[in-house]
């Protein structure tokens, strides 16, 4: 082999292993701390029960699939999911705008600290955690059908002649399209609509916006309907990718928030600046680059080890050491949002 | 403390008391002890918990961090030393911490010495790169050798062999440790930081304790801890307690045929008691010295000054309190409490088992108590402790046997009435949350308010 097949076949390597995982997981990150960050621009609290609405938007999903399937209806090549999505994204709707009006709303109206806005998002969590288990249970459920790759490891060996092989499943290539049309959509929501500008006045500065006459109940829909649409894209498309399991859904809130905080707090833009970047440095912490150095280096120097910076059973600790990164070096984030 | 809420408190104790017998009566004594026991332990936790929630208005969402370590130094300080894994492994676990020292002294040395730029940047980075990658290699080296021991039974370096008691204290400091790295991160920024990195602190501690298997075997469980109490076998073969049994028993003894034989019948289930009684002793004992500690302090200055910072941060601070000390302070206390609960469940359980943590068992259940107990109300906290996990515990049977009844009465197909069946006690979660929500909305206060 020589250096040049070598260095591609590395190139191939660090693509298959690295860069398409970790686009797919950043893009599920992005969509989830989007939409915990509206919540934070705009009722300002961390919202503890993001990812069990999460949870709960893809149990529906689920059940709608199987009941797509068992009735004989697919989507073809693509995952039947996208067909009962719509389905898990109104129940998802009904959910959040249900539990502002009989949960957030109160409080709204007494002006409460945002701590005890906290304290009502972990009763929601609470709530929304025994149901989810109540009605799917607790297991990991898979729920992936239809064509399983785009690009599989065999055709690129054959048509390229490389040792490595570089695979894209449909579910990861879905993830990324559906998030840069998800995002896209967004921001022209954001920014041209009369709707979207008052919503960043709202986040902005909210007696300003109040006086300027803008309905804060309304920007306050609006937001947890995003929040929720998104909530719901991020979990099915982190299902069809992985696996569905209520408390993994539960426990990816560190990521999500981690993603919001780095990006800085109310700023959407930040929040998928940071799902990525949290999503790449977890990926490549937590690769082995053992096969990488055989490519590269002499075959005499190729140490024994793994060559893995940290077990894959720390990947939370990325997060949380990002986080706390930027609460130490620059507690706003990178694109200077709100810190008080 | 008064009238009235001591009318309120001895109602509440006086029906979780009832509750208590009760379960003694429909089930066991023995199970009616064992729910006491954890009642006793919950309620140091909503204590502790309350001293931060309730004292100084801080969201801590990583409870069950500051139990597990708590737990890990019942470990830790009980286990008899493995002193083979001491003598293969200590050295090298020194040299990986001299070399983690030497990189730190050597980053400072290059940030002090060098002017900010691109090139301390870059240095910076180069230094602590390799010296990850010593640390690491010495690390990873010794933590094999020691994991190598009689994998079986030991591979961790064990423990200090001193009686499990002293635990509780340590067991508080090492919690108070880890709250002050957290304190110094996240405090004195918005109340959601200090939630969020507590939260994650969390999730990083159990997976710690799960994965680093030289430290307390990871997820292999450290069992068979050295207890505070006597073993029930001792129990039943010692004379004392046979003679308390026979005096306790004296009527029914004295027309049995063969005396050894019920007496020795009598004893299984009696020493299984008594075992449980002196846990009891204990835990009450710990509970009632701290719920003194804690009502002192909160009624001298101290706590008055606490609950003026929590009132109105901006007119404390403009009379010269320092908030965030002030906030590190109640953060630190509170954890160190809840360390001690956390050493205490351990010692009760005998063992060790990361894999049992759960973030809403260990965190959000004991902020459902001090909620409905009474934020800012000692008595309050630890009364939220006995009812909140009386009910959590006693859920199960209870919707279990709902379930049944719905099974039984509606015609299904058995495979939906097993799936309702299996998913029974999730519903507890659901009760859980709506308690929290409607004690959140309709009784701020809780149950026993603060004056």
């Amino acid at each position: 082999m020589g250096g040049f097949e070598n260095s591609l076949n590395a190139l191939v390597l660090l693509a298959n292993f690295v860069l398409v995982p970790a686009l797919a997981y950043g893009s599920q990150l992005a969509l989830g701390a989007v939409g915990v960050t509206l919540i934070f621009g705009i009722l300002r609290f961390a919202n503890f029960a993001h990812g069990d609405t999460m949870a709960f938007g893809t149990m529906v999903t689920i059940f709608c699939t199987w009941a797509l399937q068992s009735a004989g209806i697919s989507a073809g090549p693509l995952p039947t999911a996208l067909l009962a999505l719509p389905v898990g994204i109104l129940a998802t709707i009904a959910l959040v705008l249900l539990t502002d009006r009989f949960v957030f709303r109160f409080y709204r109206k007494r002006r409460s600290p945002p701590v005890i806005y906290i304290v009502a998002s972990v009763g929601v969590m609470f709530m929304l955690n025994g149901l989810v288990r109540l009605l799917i249970g607790p297991d990991d459920r898979k729920f992936t059908d239809g064509e399983r790759f785009v690009i599989s490891a065999r055709e690129f060996k054959q048509s390229t002649g490389l040792a490595e092989g570089l695979s894209i499943q449909t579910t990861q290539a879905l993830t990324i399209g559906v998030a840069i049309l998800a995002v896209a959509l967004l921001f022209w929501f954001l920014q041209k609509t009369r709707t979207g500008k008052s919503m960043r006045a709202f986040s902005d500065n909210e007696d300003l916006a109040l006086l300027c006459g803008i309905d804060p109940d309304r920007v306050v829909r609006v937001a947890w309907i995003l929040a929720a649409v998104l909530a719901v894209l991020a979990g099915v498309l982190y299902g069809l990718d992985k696996s569905f399991k209520p408390f993994i859904y539960f426990n990816l809130l560190l990521p999500f928030f981690a993603a919001a905080i780095l990006g800085g707090i109310g700023q959407p833009v930040g929040a998928i600046v940071g799902g990525y970047i949290v999503a790449f440095t977890e990926v490549t912490a937590t690769y082995a680059y053992k096969q990488l150095a055989v490519y590269l280096l002499p075959s005499g120097w190729v140490p024994d080890g793994l060559l893995q910076f940290l077990s894959t059973d720390y990947k939370f600790a990325i997060s949380f050491i990002i986080l706390v990164l930027v609460l130490l070096i620059r507690p706003t984030g990178i694109f200077r949002g709100r810190v008080l | 403390m008064d009238e009235e809420d001591i009318r309120k408190a001895l109602t509440a104790f006086g029906l979780i008391g009832l509750g208590l017998v009760l379960t003694g009566l429909l089930q066991s004594w023995n199970a009616a002890l064992g729910v006491l026991n954890l009642c006793l332990i919950s309620g140091v936790m909503a204590l502790g918990l309350n001293i931060q929630w309730g004292y100084a208005g801080l969201f801590n969402a990583g409870v069950m961090a500051f139990t597990a370590v708590g737990g890990m130094t019942a470990v830790l300080v009980s286990y008899p030393p493995v002193v083979e894994a001491w003598q293969v492994g200590a050295g090298g676990l020194l040299a990986s911490v001299l070399a983690l020292v030497v990189t730190a002294l050597v980053t400072g040395f290059v940030y002090r010495r060098l002017p900010a730029g691109r090139k301390r940047f870059w240095l910076i980075t180069l230094v602590a790169l390799l010296g990850y990658l010593v640390v690491r290699s010495l690390f990873g080296e010794a933590v094999q050798l020691i994991e190598a021991v009689n994998p079986a039974r030991t591979g961790f370096l064990g423990g200090l062999g001193l009686p499990i008691l002293f635990s509780w204290l340590a067991g508080g400091l090492v919690a108070a440790a880890l709250a002050w790295f957290i304190g110094r991160i996240s405090l004195g920024l918005r109340a959601d930081y200090l939630a969020i990195a507590t939260l994650g602190i969390a999730e990083i501690v159990i997976s710690i304790l799960k994965n680093e298997d030289w430290l307390v075997r990871g997820v292999k469980n450290v069992t068979g801890l050295p207890r505070p109490v006597p073993y029930e076998v001792e129990l039943q073969q010692s004379d004392w307690f046979a003679s308390v049994i026979s005096w306790v028993y004296s009527g029914r003894l004295e027309n049995a045929a063969d005396q050894r034989a019920v007496l020795a019948e009598l004893m299984i289930p009696a020493s299984s008691i008594f075992v449980k009684l002196c846990y009891t002793g204990l835990f009450a004992t710990v509970t009632l010295l701290l719920l003194v500690l804690a009502n002192r302090v909160a009624q001298a200055p101290w706590g008055r000054m606490m609950r003026a910072i929590r009132d109105n941060e901006a007119a404390a601070a403009a009379m010269g309190k320092d908030v965030v000390a002030r906030h590190r302070q109640a953060f630190i206390v509170g954890s160190a409490v809840i360390g001690l609960a956390g050493a205490m469940l351990t010692t009760l359980d005998g063992q060790f088992t990361p894999g049992g943590y759960n973030p809403l068992r260990y965190t959000f259940l004991v902020w459902v108590m001090v909620i409905v107990g009474g934020s800012g109300h000692n008595l309050g906290a630890i009364l939220g402790g006995f009812i909140i996990w009386f009910v959590w515990v006693e859920a199960e049977p209870v919707s279990l046997f709902v379930m049944r009844q719905i099974t039984d009465l509606i015609p299904m197909e058995p495979a939906s009435a097993y799936h309702l069946m299996a998913s029974a006690p999730h519903m507890r979660h659901f009760v859980m949350g709506l308690v929290l929500l409607l004690v959140l909305r309709y009784s701020p206060r809780g149950v026993l308010a603060e004056k």
